[in-house]
């Protein structure tokens, strides 16, 4: 065998830890340009281009679909709808309801009713837009509030009790009640929703998708064609965003573009163009929040009935796990003596809502923090006063709802803390100053904690697996089932490799996410990725640690025990060598350098009949002061200020982990701000581009962002790395900006009377919101 | 023939379908899908590509969106990509301070976030917090937040800005030379579709004369966007961007004249040394990518109830000057528009130059921009006040908005319950509510009709206290920003 050129110096500190501020793993191909999205990968000999054509109307029975006038279009190879469906027709990922191609009927404006094969995009795009299409209309439901009016539900509704809600709310002595609304989110991943299928040998199928799970695109796929799954390989190196947006909604393009691939034989790839992906895809939830509340006279809450109704579009799709998040996440931070939580899955005719960053667990915190600052201004104190007042704490305070107990307490100490850096209570005293000064603009504070769960609610998807293989030369592949969106996981999966064998980050090579490696994968969601794959590429590494510690305690006669991988090298009593020549040596000796690792997360359980368990591992906290300006004239508005402190137990990587935090933030802020979803009386969505619908810019990212890792605070259950999960949970720091908002509103009635502001807060609702705070002043006066 | 330098190499195209965009004939004929497409309507600045052109001995570096562009219109340029930053092998500073600021997560966005920084680089531009957010605004990122973005931003500037592209500048400038002195009117065509760019006014005039089906196109921010979003196909595109009387910039002693063709960018000085409220205005105009190409012609021959140029235009009494092959015509701003997207443009007549008034020493100049979000963004409203104030009273007034109505709309009724007054409460009331005769103002996914109404009477009101107060930008929200003394 030939001999290895040793490429680093012998005592070298290598670099990419677990635990280190190493950058992403592609970006220098970002930047570059050489990072491939599906599209840029050079595109096979043949190969066509799919397109779809959508319904122009919310809600009807297809009386007739002439397509006449798409097959003769130029260029055009192929065409298919329902009826050309060779094996499975409702691609619905846990209840049916999702039609891969429209049947007879159509359920929301948008839907898609025939896909065609051309030979370029434009004439693909061009021929869809052909179609004759007669509907005969039928009455449609396009608001939660009528749908919900009607009890029209794509699940049943589904409550958690803890105690006796009702009286605890007869016989505590304030009360409130009130209506709020919470609206959607577009994910508005930069990549749009792409697939591209490689038709091969004995019928099977090779798909790049931009997908977040591909092991149900491969099962979808694998059905649609009627194929074994084991013929199916759906592939992913990267996504240009997803958040949650690829989590379901990617299936339906790959199978589309799948099956215009075995039907013409040729390679197909299909890529919605922008306004027809935010047209025809899911969104984040709208929510209705109806409550009532009692209280003691500090603002503790007793007694609590809140009825959360989300706004599900024509299908389930994940809509009863994504309200069941919003449901156990209700409580946020504060201890519910007694309480009643319904949700409701509502129906509408509308594009079927999905996963987003937070999975309903944003919607269920708002409505909570929205009840506490209307505490705030019945009991004339300051809102953070009510939070803290509410926390979760020690026994007989730390039983949740739904019957979890809070074992780790850092939200109390969390918050005193950003308290201290923000300097919450004298800015609190600058503001008031401000607002004292300034008749037409006014400022705004507050500071909200984030409490989220977790886990998938689902069980059986918190498992995860990973491939490895050692070369000879020392370096090693990764695979595993987590996918790679931005988020870092490849890197910090990498990380967790290169820890175990002490060795650098640069000897271990991130490959795409591919069903043919590592099969039967959870989804990318959750903020588990790391969590899971983390530790099944850990299992893997440990195990090929073992083979080579068990092979060169016997080879070079030394105590396995003593045996250490660091930097490089293995140390073999007084001998060191590199960690290439052992493994080069236990290569020789016949040992296996390949293994799969595999990881269940232990402990958790939730017995949904009884609305009670442990549904989460454990809770990742954090909250985020924000100081904003209003004008009170026009409702426009600024973020001056944000302050933030998250627990992510012992970070994996403080990079990208900061990245998450900041990133979640601002995706929050957007949500609760500029992000307005509108549609039209006939169901169709206007603002379908991004020159319609807002989200923030470079300018909305406050001056003065101080992004703090709450120091010391590894997480106490076993993790990997007893790090704590950090996709989803800062989303919801974004709350502080709507909560400041309408602090700033408040100010104009002196904090006694609560301003009617539903999200998204925009110039508009402000401005609103001011006038009837002004109204409800000039009626004291 | 169309010619253009990508990188150093000269591209030479006579077969070329018209409404090709730079970011199709990027990743469809050449294969570089560094630029990428996220929107297909300059929105969210993936597709970032660079544009250069001599300006004297030096090249300027114009960011531009490559989906909006269409191919034909770089004739005479050279295009960088984000293939060609990087030399031997080394990033170029940009993308290296982008890697060490861990500016990029999904990297989707980056790429363009790298062409507007390079742009802002090499543009010597002003260098703070706000020039950060003014050059980068047009470019969307869903991952970051943007905090890394800044960072990359503060990091790769140094005063000195040269480069492996500062050496190559009279190579460039030489090619392009050689590209620009060849014959002189550029044309294109492909499947019996045309683009003409003809290079006098006279020419443009007989262009459309001969071709009565033709479309004008200047720096296409709109029109593109009927073939990115609508799939038209123009059969023949007429470009007004050759046409020496179209680009100039002149000064008299009373007026300041733009010629139709001129882009924000180019005007935008010389606009806000008169009415130096123009320049919240000018920023908040769509983007840099959009500034660099969008004209003054083209926004007011887009017709659009909401565009931002015209309610000002009409509150500065300015003057269009038309142009056909009969002859040019004056018409006053306000009476340009007739109808919802209808104009006072006759057959074969174009927007030549926009005459604007020079304000008297006396004069005063607000316009305030309304929208969701404060960055490239359409308004909801966008109002315009000039005011004569002499001896305590409003000797001549011109106000106009955007958003309230069909067209972009002078607001006469208003206008008159302040003229010959005082600028006080009493009077500022009783425009409020003149404001509501003159307007119907229309509804959408932006704002509705009450909000509009709202926000156009309080906008007075603002007025009068950016009046009492002297220095009105502490009123705007808009001016709490990064960089500024109130933040
Ligand atoms: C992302 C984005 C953001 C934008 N933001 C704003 C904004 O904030 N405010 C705003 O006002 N606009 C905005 N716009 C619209 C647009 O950029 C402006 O209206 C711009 O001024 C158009 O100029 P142009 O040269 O690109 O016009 P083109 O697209 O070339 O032309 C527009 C129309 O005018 C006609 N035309 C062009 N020149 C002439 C002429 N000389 N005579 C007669 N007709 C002519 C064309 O035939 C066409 O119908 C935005 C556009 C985009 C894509
Ligand atoms: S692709 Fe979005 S601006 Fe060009
Ligand atoms: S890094 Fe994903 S959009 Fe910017």
């Amino acid at each position: 065998m030939r001999k290895l050129p040793d490429t680093r110096p012998a005592h070298s500190l290598i670099s990419g830890r677990a635990g280190s501020a190493t950058r992403h793993e592609s970006a220098h191909k970002h930047v570059s340009g050489d990072a491939l999205y599906v599209d840029d990968i050079p595109e096979p000999a043949g190969m066509l281009y799919g397109y779809v054509g959508l319904s122009s109307i919310a809600h009807a029975t297809l009386k007739q679909m002439n397509l006449d006038a798409v097959r003769t279009a130029p260029g055009v190879m192929d065409v298919v709808t329902a009826k050309d469906l060779p094996a499975l027709t409702d691609i619905g990922p846990v209840f049916p309801g999702d039609h891969l191609l429209a049947e007879g009927k159509v359920n929301f404006h948008g839907q898609v009713l025939f896909a065609v094969a051309a030979t370029s995009q434009d004439a693909a795009r061009r021929a869809a837009r052909l179609a004759d299409v007669k509907y005969e209309a039928q009455q449609a439901d396009l608001t939660l509030e009528s749908a919900l009016a009607q009890e029209h539900f794509v699940r049943p509704t589904h409550t958690q009790r803890r105690g006796d809600a009702d009286t605890a709310i007869a016989t505590a002595p304030n009360r409130l009640s009130g209506h709020f609304k919470i609206g959607g989110q577009e994910q508005m991943y930069l990549e749009g929703q792409i697939a591209l299928s490689i038709p091969g040998e004995d019928g099977s199928m090779l798909v790049h998708s931009s997908t977040q799970h591909p092991a149900e695109t491969q099962k979808l796929v694998a059905e649609v064609l009627g194929l074994p799954m084991s013929l199916v390989t759906v592939t992913v190196r990267r996504m240009g965003g997803a958040f949650g947006g690829k989590e379901t909604n990617a299936n339906q393009w790959a199978c589309l573009s799948a099956l215009l691939a075995r039907r013409t034989g040729r390679p197909v790839k299909l890529r919605l163009a922008r306004a027809d992906d935010m047209t025809t895809t899911g969104k984040r939830h709208p929510f209705h929040s109806d409550y009532e509340v009692g209280f003691d006279d500090e603002g503790r809450i007793l007694g609590l009935n809140l009825k959360l109704s989300g706004n599900c579009g024509h299908s389930p799709d994940l809509s009863d796990a994504i309200v069941d998040r919003a449901m156990f996440h209700a409580d946020n931070c504060y201890f519910l003596p007694a309480a009643r939580i319904i949700g409701n899955r509502v129906k509408t005719h509308t594009a079927s809502n999905t996963a987003f960053r937070g999975f309903g667990g944003p919607q269920g915190m708002l409505a909570i923090e929205q009840i506490i600052e209307n505490i705030a201004q019945a009991t004339g104190q300051d809102a953070l006063d009510i939070r803290q007042r509410n926390f979760y704490g020690p026994d007989g305070r730390n039983v949740t709802h739904y019957g979890q107990t809070i074992e780790q307490h850092i939200i109390a100490p969390l918050v005193a803390r950003l308290t201290k850096t923000s300097e919450y209570r004298q800015r609190r005293e600058a503001v008031r100053a401000f607002n004292s000064e300034n008749a037409i603009l006014k400022r705004g504070l507050a500071l909200t904690p984030v409490k989220f769960g977790i886990s998938f609610t689902v069980q059986h998807l918190n498992q995860a697996g990973a491939l490895l293989h050692v070369y000879t030369d020392g370096s090693i592949q990764l695979n595993h089932g987590g996918t790679e969106m931005g988020q870092g996981l490849y890197t910090k999966v990498a990380q967790v490799v290169a820890s175990e064998f002490g060795v650098d980050l640069s000897s271990i090579t991130c490959t795409a996410t591919r069903t043919d490696k590592v099969p039967n994968t959870s989804p990318t969601a959750a903020s588990s990725g790391s969590d899971l794959n983390g530790m099944a590429a850990r299992d893997a590494a440990r195990k090929i640690r073992q083979r080579l510690t068990e092979f060169a305690a016997e080879k070079f006669a030394v105590p396995a025990e003593s045996i250490q991988f660091a930097n490089d090298h293995v140390s073999l009593g007084a001998q060191r060598i590199t960690f290439a020549e052992l493994v080069q040596q236990a290569y020789l000796g016949r040992i296996s350098l390949s293994a799969t690792g595999y990881y269940r997360t232990p402990k958790i359980h939730y017995d949904r009949a009884n609305a009670s368990g442990r549904p989460f591992f454990y809770y990742a906290y954090g909250a985020a002061c924000s100081e904003v300006l209003i004008d009170t004239l026009t409702g426009e508005n600024r973020v001056l200020r944000v302050d933030i402190c998250q627990d992510v137990g012992q970070s994996l990587n403080p990079v990208l982990d900061i990245g998450q935090i900041e990133g979640g933030f601002i995706q929050g802020m957007g949500w609760l701000t500029t992000e307005e979803l509108v549609w039209n009386e006939q169901g169709r969505l206007l603002t379908n581009n991004p020159a319609s619908y807002k989200i923030p810019t470079i300018g909305d990212t406050p001056p003065v962002f101080n992004v703090e890792l709450m120091p010391d605070s590894p997480n106490t259950e076993a993790t990997i790395f007893h790090s704590k999960a950090v996709g989803e949970p800062p989303l919801m720091l974004g709350i502080s900006v709507w909560a400041a908002l309408r602090d700033a509103v408040a100010s104009i009635g002196e904090h006694r009377t609560a301003p009617l502001l539903d999200a998204p807060a925009t110039p508009e609702r402000i401005l609103a919101a001011c006038d009837q705070v002004r109204a409800a002043r000039g009626e004291r006066q | 023939m169309i010619s253009f330098l990508l990188d150093g190499t000269e591209h030479r195209l006579e077969q070329l379908d018209p409404n090709t965009t730079v970011l199709d004939y990027l990743r469809e004929n050449l294969g570089l899908t560094g630029t990428k497409e996220g929107c297909a309507s300059g929105d969210c600045g993936a597709c970032t590509v660079v544009v250069t052109y001599p300006q004297g001995d030096a090249l300027s570096y114009l960011a531009i969106n490559a989906c909006i562009t269409l191919l034909a219109t770089l004739d005479g340029c050279q295009l960088l990509t984000v293939e060609s930053l990087a030399r031997d092998g080394q990033l170029h500073r940009v993308q290296q301070a982008m890697v060490d600021c861990h500016a990029s997560q999904c990297g989707f966005c980056t790429p363009g976030f790298v062409m507007s920084m390079f742009a802002y680089r090499k543009s010597n531009r002003h260098f703070n917090a706000h020039a950060i957010e003014t050059a980068l605004g047009g470019n969307l990122c869903r991952c970051t937040g943007y905090r890394p973005i800044v960072d990359a931003a503060v990091k790769m500037y140094e005063p000195d800005a040269s480069d492996s592209f500062s050496k190559g500048t009279l190579a460039t400038l030489r090619a392009l030379e050689g590209l620009r002195a060849e014959p002189s009117t550029p044309s294109c065509a492909a499947d019996g579709r045309n683009f003409l760019a003809p290079s006098s006014a006279s020419a443009l005039a007989d262009a459309l004369a001969a071709n009565p089906g033709a479309r004008l196109i200047a720096g296409g921010t709109d029109l593109a966007l009927e073939i990115t979003q609508q799939l038209k196909q123009f059969s023949t595109l007429i470009s007004t961007a050759r046409a020496p009387e179209l680009q100039k910039v002149e000064q008299s002693a009373d007026t300041l004249s733009i010629g139709a063709a001129v882009t924000y960018e180019d005007c935008a000085e010389i606009l806000c040394t008169h009415w130096p409220d123009l320049d919240e205005l000018l920023r908040r105009l769509g983007a840099q990518q959009i500034r660099n190409r969008g004209t003054l012609g083209g926004n007011i021959g887009n017709a659009s109830p909401i565009g931002d140029f015209p309610p000002v235009l009409i509150a500065l009494d300015a003057r269009v000057e038309l142009q056909s092959k009969t002859g040019r015509r004056q018409v006053a701003m306000a009476d340009f528009f007739t109808g919802y997207r209808q104009t006072a443009l006759g057959a074969g007549e174009f927007i030549r130059t926009i005459h604007i008034p020079l304000p008297h020493s006396d004069d005063w100049f607000q316009v305030y921009k309304v929208s969701k979000r404060l960055e490239d963004d359409i308004s909801a409203v966008c109002g315009a006040f000039r005011l004569r104030y002499r001896a305590g009273t409003v000797e001549d007034v011109g106000i106009a908005y955007g958003g309230m109505a069909a067209v972009p709309q002078r607001a006469t009724q208003t206008e008159a319950a302040l003229r010959g007054r005082p600028l006080s409460q009493a009077a500022i009331t009783d425009a409020m509510n003149a404001l509501d005769r003159d307007f119907t103002p229309i509804e959408d996914f932006r704002a509705s009709a009450d909000y509009r109404q709202r926000v156009a009477r309080n906008l007075l009101q603002r007025l009068l206290l950016v009046h009492q107060q002297g220095d009105g930008r502490q009123l705007r929200v808009s001016q709490y920003r990064a960089g500024s003394p109130h933040a």
